[in-house]
């Protein structure tokens, strides 16, 4: 369980986040949303602790974010960042392996390989395994990164944007990927979306933020209705509901 | 392959090891031997010790153009060095052991490097800004050298200036075994590192991310480099572009930035370099003080390389 008490953050004198309150129980795929700015990418990086906290206090399973040591948080939480640079010459198979470092410390055994397979697996990487970073496109590259943060075999992974540069397809497997992770091994995905449909798509809940605060908090189906769509990001578009599941035709 | 290429390097750094001490051998062969060894340690150290720095200085800026020396270390350095000998007077300076002084010179140095580089290096800053800021802090200490050097009395100055020009001829053979337990010291924690410099590779978000205490693992790194820029500075003086040289080269050679391969790869072609260039330069082209030349001539083009590429992509 991720238990955000009362955080508050500024950056400098700006005020980013202000006194979230939220608990994220343990399975399921949680989609955080809302406009620019609404401080969903900073509230991923304090409950990984990549900012120091300010104010408020964060747990992952009873550990508190500020005081784990970073090599035992490491191994009940993966992030993955909206803009990691990754360095040129590395193979993906490389780049992949790097996830089980909070495991061996860089030495890799059998099970690690195994692991490492089966996250390249996972995420089709398989025929691109020897391939350098550098020579793979955007989308391929953030599949990559993805795998690397499956590979690290956290309970919870918390991924930043992980759509971004990917086509429909592999946008959908991606998102098909990690829903199988959360039904099959019990894993707890809180991702940021800009696409509003996927996470009605394939989330169990959708958490809707905006000026730092916590507009709405629940089920795709209460949060995807016209009216909060014009709270949360101040546009009208309609709803429809297709196959139980409510879409918004913000295209319209 | 890369195995492969790493045992070819190993085969060519022996191999230059070996010219450099046989060739040509004639007269008092145990003397000119003997004296060829301590020649051929410091060689070894000084090319072990600028190519491991580099790589490391390297991943931890993430950016492959910055080498220790275009940040200014030397610079330092030498500005320390100075420094000491306005303090303590010429006679003075020479009196002192010269390995305790080069002891208080790697401290020296460390904490200096530390102090001004780890708040630049808390958050990786951009390439240009890194660039400008390594410019800015090299142009500083020399002007500073420069300076003291005016103000102290040319026979002080005389002392001091033997050591601050690159010269693979005359290496300070004194210092050897002291820079040796330095440089193996170095390296052995650099290996041990190896795994944690690929992490470091990938920034500071997502080392964190796997568990990678940022600020202590650069501060350490970042000492670990100024201990070896020490070394090699002590030894031959100041060198601008050949960690650069031989970093380009060795990543280019066994193809990965693993630093499992990498590291080996950086020290055993710092060897094969400096030692194959120097026994060519002694025998195949009879003044062998061009060296430091040649080196700093190919860096530099290297360096330019790099940096047209670079701004391309």
């Amino acid at each position: 369980m991720i238990r955000i008490e009362n955080v508050s953050f500024r950056h400098r004198t700006v005020p980013i986040l202000s006194d979230i309150t939220l608990t994220i129980d343990k399975g399921g795929v949680v989609a955080l949303v809302g406009p620019n700015g609404a401080g969903k990418s900073t509230l991923l990086s304090l409950v990984a602790r990549l900012q120091p906290l300010q104010m408020g206090n964060i747990q992952i399973d009873g550990l508190p974010v500020d005081a784990t040591p970073g090599r035992q948080l490491a191994r009940v939480v993966a992030i993955l960042r909206q803009d990691t640079t990754v360095a040129s010459r590395l193979t993906v198979r490389e780049l992949v392996s790097f996830g089980r470092f909070p495991h061996g410390r860089g030495r890799l055994s059998a099970a690690d390989h195994a692991i490492v397979d089966a996250a390249l697996a996972r995420f089709d990487l398989a025929d691109l395994a020897g391939r350098f970073i550098e020579t793979l496109s955007g989308g391929q590259r953030q599949r990559a990164l993805v795998a690397m943060a499956f590979a690290q075999g956290t309970d919870y992974l918390l991924l930043d944007e992980p759509l971004n540069n990917l086509d429909m397809y592999y946008a959908r497997e991606l998102m098909r990927a990690l829903r199988a992770a959360a039904d099959e091994n019990g894993k707890t995905v809180v991702i940021v979306l800009h696409d509003i449909n996927q996470a009605s798509a394939h989330a169990d809940r959708i958490v809707a933020m905006k000026g730092g605060r916590i507009l709405a908090d629940g089920a795709p189906c209460d949060i995807l209705t016209p009216d909060m769509l014009e709270v949360v990001f101040g546009l009208r578009a309609p709803v429809e509901t297709i196959g139980g599941k409510p879409f918004v035709l913000h295209q319209l | 392959m890369a195995d492969r290429r790493l045992l070819a390097l190993a085969a060519a750094a022996l191999l230059s090891a070996l010219a450099f001490l046989l060739i040509g051998l004639k007269g008092n062969i145990a003397f000119v031997l003997e004296l060829r060894l301590l020649k051929l340690a410091a060689l070894m150290q000084v090319g072990v010790a600028i190519a491991i720095s580099t790589v490391i200085f390297q991943t931890v800026t993430g950016n492959r153009i910055l080498t220790p020396s275009v940040m200014g270390l030397d610079a330092l350095y030498l500005f320390g060095q100075m420094l000491m000998v306005f303090l303590l007077g010429g006679v003075g300076y020479v009196s002192l052991d010269p390995q305790v002084k080069f002891a208080v010179e790697v401290m020296v140095l460390m904490v200096l490097a530390s102090g001004l580089l780890l708040p630049m290096l808390k958050r990786r800053l951009d390439m240009g800004l890194m660039l400008l800021a390594g410019v800015v802090f090299g142009v500083l200490f020399r002007s500073l050298y420069s300076l003291l050097a005016r103000l102290i009395d040319p026979n002080d100055f005389a002392v001091a200036q033997t050591a601050s020009f690159a010269n693979f001829n005359a290496v300070r053979t004194d210092l050897l075994a002291f820079a040796a337990v330095v440089t193996v010291l170095a390296a052995v924690l650099a290996w041990r590192a190896r795994h944690v410099l690929d992490v470091v590779s990938l920034g500071p978000e997502a080392a964190t991310g796997l568990g990678v205490n940022w600020a202590a693992s650069v501060t350490g790194l970042l000492l670990l480099v100024s201990a070896l820029v020490a070394v090699s500075t002590a030894l031959v003086g100041p060198v601008a572009f050949f960690g650069l040289l031989v970093a380009a080269l060795a990543e280019r050679l066994v193809v990965t930035r693993r630093h499992a391969r990498l590291l080996p790869a950086a020290a055993l072609t710092g060897i094969t370099v400096l030692v194959g260039g120097q026994t060519l330069f002694q025998h195949g082209f009879g003044s062998a003080t061009a060296l430091g030349v040649v080196i700093e001539f190919f860096g530099g083009l290297v360096f330019l390389l790099l940096l047209v590429l670079g701004s391309r992509s």
